[in-house]
């Protein structure tokens, strides 16, 4: 009884993994772009970086894939810097970025600008505090600020949540406000920008730096954070829209110079008017 | 009783087969650990040779950008959160395990084994999620900012419970009968029998499981990288926001360059070497007394 | 001297059961509360549609259908690589080799090692070997090929346990009739190591499917249904992730996923005892 139990289910256990990666394995995927203008455009496209921009391109390459149905666009993420270097190394089409290239990552590399989105300074909805000066914000982030009374707001110790090294907000920060990272004195740390936004949520005295779209969207589902204005501006997507917010960056895609026929197609397509409603759905600002 | 199937080979040469190929699965999974080491030494060699691992522990601080490659607050970061959590968990899970099987009645011992079986499977961001959303801001309200190292310790305890619990469970349930009823016989009561008979019963499966569970503890990277604050600093109390090797890695590994990223695998190399001492330390404890 | 030792004994016993009980109050309350948060964010998110559909505008509406196509596949490849290997090493090491053996310490010992890897290394590891060297690229078997050598360990020493609690009156009786050794182990001793290998099992699958860091580098962010294993999918940890931590408002859905893993855990986790009690119900019962 036992054994015939025993080897029937073994046999069928190997008979059922060898066909399911049989009729897994039955369509090949087509490597490479094909590059033929005069019939529908086929391959793969792949498209690699930051992980802020991630999600507008996985809705653009869907957009695109429907209207081309041959085709596949791949988006993995890894970073800006990521992007950048596989894009030069060609081990990705196109690459993401959401800052501007280094002098020295340029070489051989053309940069598209997608859209526009603003960096601005989130505190917790309950901080009385309703605008700093640039100055404040320096002296905040690099701790000789430490206790919001010093600002005019409550009596408590401040809780500066700087970004994690390496992210485009970072770079943006201190290359705007002229603070070198080494001298930013944070009491915590963020990675990505939900997780940021859900950390000073969570505690009401705390200050941090983050996208305009992003703040903007999420403080009108209700979480508790306040946009500060900068310069008297405030913080929304419509002044970073009129240009008149004065902390802003570009999303980016970078390719090689000589990109083939479906890169170069894909391009086009995501700098055109028809994914503008795309870009707004996600709360950036698409290029006129 | 083999006569009913027959075999092309004989029963003797059939087994040498056979053992044949376990030893070839052996040999796999086992090499599997030196690829990874390898795969490691080969991508810190560069800075490894022109840094020196000297540096890794005596430099200013953990500044990249700057040169400076000190992996000493983060190791505590990790040693303080690991210890921190199999401490609580460890005692937590086996009284979980003698629960379901020497308190519990099984209406109430068979949920409550589906629930932690249940708790082995969610992902490390769904407890990292939670302790964001609420651990962190309570901890934050006793003692601010929050994300802290007891944010960490505590999340990591409820991660490590479920390998603990079940592993004890488990071989709780093999401990044989006749010593079971040998204690009865002889009048011990409840918990003398769990004590004196049970635990010395399945020392080794416990051993076991409190390996897997420590393993598990160093080597978690997404829940800690959400609750615990990532500040480079060796945490003085459990309030203070900490960083460890793995959260370390997640963080920076996106953007690292050359020397940078040589160090990130150097850290890597660490934490492996790491979990060799508590191996071997663990060996060295329980030769001829847990396996014998 | 009676009564001196009952008081003895009983106020032992009292100390136990209080702290007994109170372990198991405090688990219950602790998971009771993330599973009730999830279950309460996630339930009213929940419908046949977002099983089946594919996600729309950054997985903020529309479903989860392509993923779990992909984190079944993922898992499949990763059981179906680690079964044959795990119960093979479980088998050598318990039947095979003695507690003083070399060979036998040293698998021990890299598999402890192994178990402690943090799931980053896994990644970079999967990644750099299974990604590039091996020139899978971004695809499921890269991902379930890792996920096989982070499951492994739990897999091949629980089972392990498994074997070790089988009685060696077993394995004197067979030998006293003249079985074979490989007949003693599929006939006799592997059915009745089963919950052992179901533990392992459950553990394994539980891991793997919580994976995330180590899935980001091998199988990648792509959602499409994946049409082989050579394609880059996502799986459910992972957009998990992205919507919880990535995406603005992807709340919501990132919540009504996680409480559809968990209910595909416990089907998997009711489905693998339902199988261990069919075969113990058929095992040989000891006294």
């Amino acid at each position: 009884m036992n054994r015939c139990t025993v080897f029937f289910v073994l046999k069928r256990y190997a008979v059922l993994v060898a066909l399911s990666m049989a009729t897994l394995m039955c369509v090949p995927v087509s490597a490479g772009a094909q590059g033929n203008p005069s019939e529908q455009l086929s391959g793969k496209l792949v498209i690699t970086g930051s992980s802020t921009m991630a999600p507008l391109i996985v809705e653009i390459g869907k957009r695109f894939e429907s209207l081309h149905p041959k085709v596949r666009v791949d988006v993995q993420t890894g970073g800006s810097s990521r992007g950048i270097t596989d894009a030069k190394q060609e081990l990705a089409d196109i690459g993401m970025s959401s800052r501007l290239l280094k002098d020295e990552e340029k070489a051989d590399l053309v940069t598209y600008i997608l859209a526009r989105d603003g960096v601005c300074f989130l505190v917790h909805k309950s901080n009385p505090i309703e605008a700093l000066t640039d100055q404040q914000i320096v002296d905040i982030f690099t701790g000789k600020i430490t206790n919001w009374k010093q600002v005019g707001g409550r009596d408590a110790a401040v809780t500066v949540i700087n970004r994690a090294d390496g992210r485009s907000e970072l770079e943006l920060f201190s290359h705007h406000f002229k603070v070198k990272p080494m001298d930013i004195k944070a009491h915590l740390i963020a990675g990505d920008n939900e997780q940021g936004i859900k950390t000073l949520a969570g505690n009401p005295h705390a200050i941090i730096y983050m996208s305009v779209g992003t703040s903007e969207y999420d403080a009108a589902q209700g979480i508790p954070i306040k946009l500060l204005p900068l310069g008297g501006v405030a913080a929304s997507t419509a002044n970073v829209r009129n240009e008149t917010f004065p902390f802003a960056r570009p999303l980016v895609l970078v390719a090689k110079s000589n990109p083939n026929p479906l890169t170069k197609e894909f391009i086009d397509f995501a700098l055109s008017p028809k994914v503008h409603d795309l870009i707004d759905e996600l709360s950036f600002v698409p290029i006129k | 009783m083999t006569s009913s199937m027959s075999y092309p080979l004989s029963p003797s040469n059939r087994d040498k087969l056979v053992i044949g190929l376990l030893r070839l699965c052996a040999t796999f999974a086992g090499a599997i650990v030196l690829f990874i080491v390898v795969f490691l030494a080969i991508e810190s060699l560069p800075t490894l040779r022109h840094i020196g691992l000297f540096r890794f522990f005596t430099d200013a601080s953990w500044y990249p950008s700057q040169g400076l490659y000190n992996l000493t607050p983060m190791l505590w970061g990790t040693l303080f959160a690991m210890v921190g959590s199999v401490l609580i968990a460890t005692p937590l899970g086996i009284l979980s395990a003698v629960f379901c099987h020497y308190y519990a009645s099984p209406a109430v011992a068979r949920p409550y084994r589906w629930l932690i079986e249940l708790l082995a499977g969610i992902p490390s961001v769904v407890y990292g999620f939670w302790g964001l959303v609420v651990l962190v801001p309570l901890i934050g309200a006793i003692h601010p900012p929050g994300p802290s190292l007891l944010a960490g310790i505590v999340i990591l305890t409820i991660m490590i419970l479920p390998t603990i619990a079940l592993m004890a469970d488990a071989n709780l349930a093999n401990v044989p009968q006749q010593y079971l009823r040998g204690a009865a016989a002889l009048g011990l009561p409840r918990w003398a029998t769990i004590r004196r008979v049970v635990f010395p019963a399945a020392k080794s499966g416990l051993f076991t499981g409190v390996i897997l569970e420590t393993g598990r503890a160093i080597g978690e990277t997404m829940a800690i990288l959400m609750v615990c604050g990532n500040v480079v600093q060796t945490p003085h109390s459990l309030f203070d926001p900490m960083r460890t090797l793995t959260a370390n890695i997640a963080l920076e590994m996106a953007y690292a360059l050359g020397d940078h990223r040589a160090a990130l695998f150097v850290s890597g190399l660490v934490l492996m070497a790491m979990i060799a001492a508590l191996v071997g330390a663990a060996d060295w404890i329980s030769r001829g007394r847990i396996y014998g | 001297m009676v009564n001196a030792l009952e008081r003895y004994h009983g106020g032992r016993e009292w100390l136990a059961s209080t702290l007994v009980w109170s372990a198991a109050a405090l688990v219950i309350a602790t998971f009771c509360w993330i599973l009730g948060d999830i279950l309460w964010h996630g339930l009213s998110h929940l419908s046949w549609t977002f099983l089946t559909a594919p996600p729309r505008n950054a997985g903020r509406e529309g479903g989860i259908g392509p993923i779990l196509v992909s984190t079944a596949v993922i898992l499949g490849v990763c059981l179906g690589v680690s079964l044959p290997i795990g119960v093979g090493t479980a088998v050598l090491l318990a039947e095979f080799t003695t507690d003083e053996s070399l060979f036998g310490r040293l698998t021990r010992r890299s598999l402890d090692v192994l178990s402690g890897v943090p799931s980053i290394v896994f990644g970079l590891f999967g990644n750099a070997f299974f990604c590039k060297t091996l020139g899978l690229g971004f695809s499921i078997l890269s991902g379930g090929l890792t996920l096989a050598c982070m499951v492994l360990p739990i897999l091949i020493r629980s089972t392990e346990e498994g074997f070790r609690s089988v009685p060696s009156e077993y394995r004197l009786s067979a030998a006293s009739l003249g079985l074979s050794r490989t007949t003693t182990l599929v006939h006799l001793l592997l059915p009745a190591a089963v919950p052992g290998l179901l533990v392992g099992l459950v553990l394994g699958v539980g891991r793997a499917i919580a994976e995330t860091a180590a899935l980001i580098f091998t199988s990648g962010y792509v959602d499409r249904m994946p049409e082989s294993l050579l394609d880059s999918g996502r799986a459910l940890s992972i957009h998990i992730f992205d919507l919880s931590m990535n995406v603005p408002g992807g709340d919501a859905n990132a919540y009504a996923s996680a409480l559809v893993l968990v209910v595909l855990l416990l089907a998997i986790n009711g489905m693998a005892s339902w199988l261990a009690e069919h075969w113990l119900h058929r095992r040989i019962v000891t006294a």
